[in-house]
């Protein structure tokens, strides 16, 4: 069924059979490998995007219900060679290591600080309940969307003055 | 995952004639639930009714003696509520403790009630709340709701459109959440209502089911120390991988404890 939806902020139109998940739709479709699958069991958020702006695990999303709406995926973030803060914060806090849960973990703190400005430590380790990481032990990525969070503020701020 | 056909119906009346004409066909909310078990082929249904369209079963509205949650409100809406907050918080609460940030954006209320997974947090809510799930075609209280594991009193063609929940007095929701799933490994509700102590356990087993025994205590005594050492029979509880039934018998006890604490926080 063709399937019409913004996609990174372009319009797009996808045939594909309904029962497409739109983690395949962006990887095996789309050629929009950044977007990872980690798990069958919709718990490891590698996958997450954000569906008119809100976190969403894409390996359980079917792509019908794209229609009319906007998905961004982590190749929607940077500004050409400009990363956003949350990444410019993954990058120099040493937020990952292998690089695997690390585009679902930035699209949901982008998301956690959209809705929390200023999270508290507490927080953000709730907000991340589902995504996992096997190799961090999440302390670096709790002190990359601390830092990614102050950076969000600023860059607003300075988009206002 | 096997493919299927998929209806966006517009209205409830399409929506049920779907369900009834079209041959084995399900329908969809958040697929939170139904997509995993799809894509596991644990189900093949050869249609799919997304109930997404239908209009007005999202809203959550304050009713003179608690609120009216749409089928379609998600757990995300029903933890941010304001109405919700003010009029029965342990819900809040509890749809807050759900999953976690992005299964929160897509599950909703009657997903989770039409499922009735015995490890799924809002069955123990409607149960000690003495709620009432609206169908297309009557209102079933809670009590006449759920009939064990996975199992419902819903027709084959009806559909959740919304619930609805009488206020408590006070009421309090406290779980041991699964480290990987966030289920409940044991949680309990309990509640203060217009018909006395009702306290709802869900994890045991076998699906949620009225705890007579917590009940008749904190009848007396509306107090954490009423339940803290009052042992349930560990026959009644199921033993997994997850946790031995001696181990969910015991758990019963501190979770009652902790929701009686919760609910007069
Ligand atoms: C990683 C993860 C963690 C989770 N953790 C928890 C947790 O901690 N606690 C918890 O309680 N749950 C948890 N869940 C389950 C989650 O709450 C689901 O949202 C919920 O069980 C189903 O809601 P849904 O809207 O997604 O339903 P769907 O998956 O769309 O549907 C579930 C079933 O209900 C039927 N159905 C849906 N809506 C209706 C309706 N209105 N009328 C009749 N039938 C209907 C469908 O046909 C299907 O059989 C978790 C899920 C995941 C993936
Ligand atoms: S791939 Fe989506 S949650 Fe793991
Ligand atoms: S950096 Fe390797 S899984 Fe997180």
């Amino acid at each position: 069924m063709p399937i019409s939806f913004t996609l990174n902020g372009r319009s797009r139109t996808a045939d594909v059979p309904s029962s497409t998940l739109v983690s395949d739709l962006l990887r095996d479709h789309m050629n929009l490998t950044g977007t990872h699958v980690g798990c069958d069991t919709s718990q490891c958020g590698a996958c997450v995007v954000l569906l008119d702006g809100e976190a969403v695990k894409s390996c359980t999303l079917l792509a019908p219900v794209l229609a009319g709406r906007s998905l961004t995926t982590i190749e929607g973030l940077a500004k050409g060679e400009k990363l956003h803060p949350m990444q410019e914060a993954f990058h120099t806090q040493h937020g990952l290591q292998c690089g695997f849960c690390t585009p679902g973990m930035v699209m949901t703190a982008i998301d956690l600080v959209n809705h929390n400005p200023v999270p508290t430590e507490a927080e953000i380790r709730e907000g991340l309940e589902g995504n996992i990481c096997r190799c961090t032990g999440y302390q670096n990525i709790v002190k990359a969307i601390q830092a990614g969070a102050a950076a969000m503020a600023a860059s607003t701020t300075a988009a206002a003055a | 995952m096997r493919d299927f056909a998929y209806h966006q119906p517009a209205t409830v009346p399409d929506a049920v004639a779907l369900l009834g004409s079209v041959s084995e066909s399900r329908p969809i909310a958040g697929g939170m639930t139904l997509l995993p078990t799809l894509k596991n082929r644990l189900a093949s249904p050869s249609a799919l009714i997304d109930l997404a369209g239908l209009p007005g079963l999202q809203s959550i509205e304050e009713r003179s003696f608690g609120l009216a949650i749409g089928a379609l409100a998600r757990h995300a809406d029903v933890a941010r509520s304001r109405l919700v907050a003010t009029r029965i918080p342990a819900l809040a609460r509890l749809a807050g403790s759900i999953g976690d940030p992005a299964v929160r954006h897509r599950g909703t209320i009657g997903g989770s009630l039409a499922n009735n997974d015995p490890a799924a947090d809002y069955p123990a809510a409607a149960l000690a709340l003495g709620a009432r799930i609206v169908t297309n075609r009557r209102e079933i209280p809670a009590d006449d709701f759920f009939l064990g594991l996975f199992e419902t009193a819903l027709g084959p063609d009806e559909l959740i459109t919304g619930v609805v929940f009488p206020a408590p007095k006070r009421a309090g929701y406290a779980k041991l959440r699964n480290p990987a799933s966030r289920y409940a490994v044991v949680g309990v509700f309990v509640a203060e209502t217009a018909n006395g102590i009702r306290v709802a356990m869900t994890g045991a087993g076998n699906g949620v089911v009225r705890v007579p025994e917590f009940e008749q205590a904190l009848a007396t005594s509306f107090a954490p120390e009423a339940v803290a050492h009052l042992r349930l029979a560990p026959d009644d509880f199921a033993s997994d991988m997850h946790a031995e039934a001696a181990y969910r018998a015991h758990l019963a006890s501190v979770m009652a404890a902790r929701a009686v604490a919760d609910a007069l926080a």
